[in-house]
């Protein structure tokens, strides 16, 4: 089958298979950020925003995307620099592999709600795992990253 | 991973109640649970497009499509307002908010999974399955049934209640190793447990709100319980009654408020 959706602002055409999942549709795109990790919807890896919800991609149906807004890592290039910044400067990296899908969920917490508290933070993002950093790092890069989205300083 | 050969977006229920009364075809809700089942079907059906996600609120109930997201109900202000913030509080540690944007509510009462948060706690809210040819059937009585070609329309929770969750986790956002759900209601305390390891269960009901510790020991001791790699059955009989005690509890706080 053929499908049609809007992906990263620009409307695309990708072929399918009735059991492709999300995930591997947008490799084939060419979308290298989104990555597969545990591939039972338990790590974070493949998180990709649809209709500006985070989802996982590796467990969304390909062809019910037909219509839909696909919005990866690739299509926020801007907000992506900001909030790399600010997760080096807190060298809360390491391999990087988990980075993509931590990205997206971030904007869509910096969407739904920029004053979140550690709590809320930790809680929106209880679903992306890194084998790395611990957390503690990441959470305070977030946390600057959230003060410029809103324009506060936090500490 | 689940094969499928062709791939509908039903656009009636009626078109996708046809296409599901043969046996080579599956309906798709979520996806999460499904896709790792290693089915090999003909069709899988899609029910995105019928206007299933939305949550609507009537005089004496709230009416929730079944392919609404459990991330829509654990946000959803009224739902939350009507039952003491319960769906907030139950729902969040499934997983990750990802997961969540995705699982269906419908997904998870059809399947009656016996890990399930979302049964133990529909069932202690005495929540109604609409189906779309056999009408409604109260969710007790659907547990207990086995899988059928029907599809689930909507699911139809009373006002008029308040219900608490507490569950036992090996790890946050892991499947519960025993979860206990609680409702207090014109009709008393209703106690369901889940994740026993088996399906979610009504273990006690039209109990006193303030009822004694030794009650919830009675109703441990007349429970089934199983073991699993998450806890042996001796370990949640004994967390059970606690568990009880704390959902009890809880729930009669969220009534007084």
């Amino acid at each position: 089958m053929n499908i049609e959706f809007v992906l990263n602002g620009r409307r695309v055409s990708a072929a399918a298979d009735a059991d492709d999942s999300l995930y591997k549709v947008l490799r084939g795109l060419g979308m290298y950020s989104v990555k597969c990790g545990c591939e039972t919807t338990n790590c974070g890896l493949c998180t990709v925003h649809m209709d500006g919800r985070a989802v996982l991609s590796c467990s969304v149906p390909a062809a019910r995307c037909a219509g839909h807004e696909i919005t990866t890592l690739e299509g926020m290039q801007e907000e992506a620099r900001r909030l790399g910044a600010c997760l080096a400067g807190e060298g809360a990296e390491q391999c990087g592999y988990c980075a993509p899908g931590l990205m997206m969920n971030v904007f869509a917490l910096a969407k739904e709600n920029p004053h979140a508290t550690d709590a809320e933070i930790d809680a929106f993002l209880a679903g992306n795992l890194c084998r790395c950093s611990g957390y503690v790092s990441q959470r305070k890069a977030i946390k600057t990253y959230l003060g410029m989205v809103c324009g506060e300083v936090r500490a | 991973m689940a094969k499928y050969k062709n791939y509908v977006v039903a656009q009636s229920l009626e078109e996708a109640y046809a296409l599901n009364a043969k046996k080579s075809s599956v309906i798709v809700a979520g996806n999460m649970w499904l896709r790792m089942c290693g089915l090999n079907k003909q069709t899988a059906i899609d029910l995105s497009a019928l206007g299933l996600d939305r949550i609507e609120e009537t005089e004496d109930a709230f009416v929730i499509g079944s392919m609404a997201v459990l991330r829509s109900l654990e946000t959803h202000e009224a739902l939350n307002a009507a039952f003491g913030g319960v769906f907030r509080d139950a729902l969040a540690p499934i997983v990750g908010t990802q997961f969540r944007n995705t699982a269906t509510v419908g997904g998870s009462v059809y399947s009656r999974f016996g890990f399930s948060d979302v049964s133990a706690l529909l069932l202690a809210l005495h929540a109604q399955v609409l189906l779309y040819k056999r009408g409604a059937v109260s969710l007790s009585d659907y547990q207990k049934e086995t899988w059928d070609r029907d599809i689930i329309t909507h699911i139809r929770i009373p006002k008029g209640q308040r219900a608490a969750v507490r569950s036992v986790r090996v790890s946050e956002t892991d499947i519960p190793v025993l979860v206990c759900a609680a409702s207090v209601s014109g009709e008393g305390l209703r106690l369901v447990l889940g994740a026993r390891p088996a399906r979610a269960q009504i273990v006690a009901e039209h109990l006193a709100p303030d009822c004694g510790e030794e009650t919830f020991e009675e109703i441990a001791a007349k429970t089934a319980f199983g073991g699993n790699l998450r806890a042996s059955e001796a370990y949640r009989r004994k967390i059970a009654p606690v568990l009880m005690m704390r959902a009890a509890k809880a729930c009669r706080e969220v009534a007084q408020k």
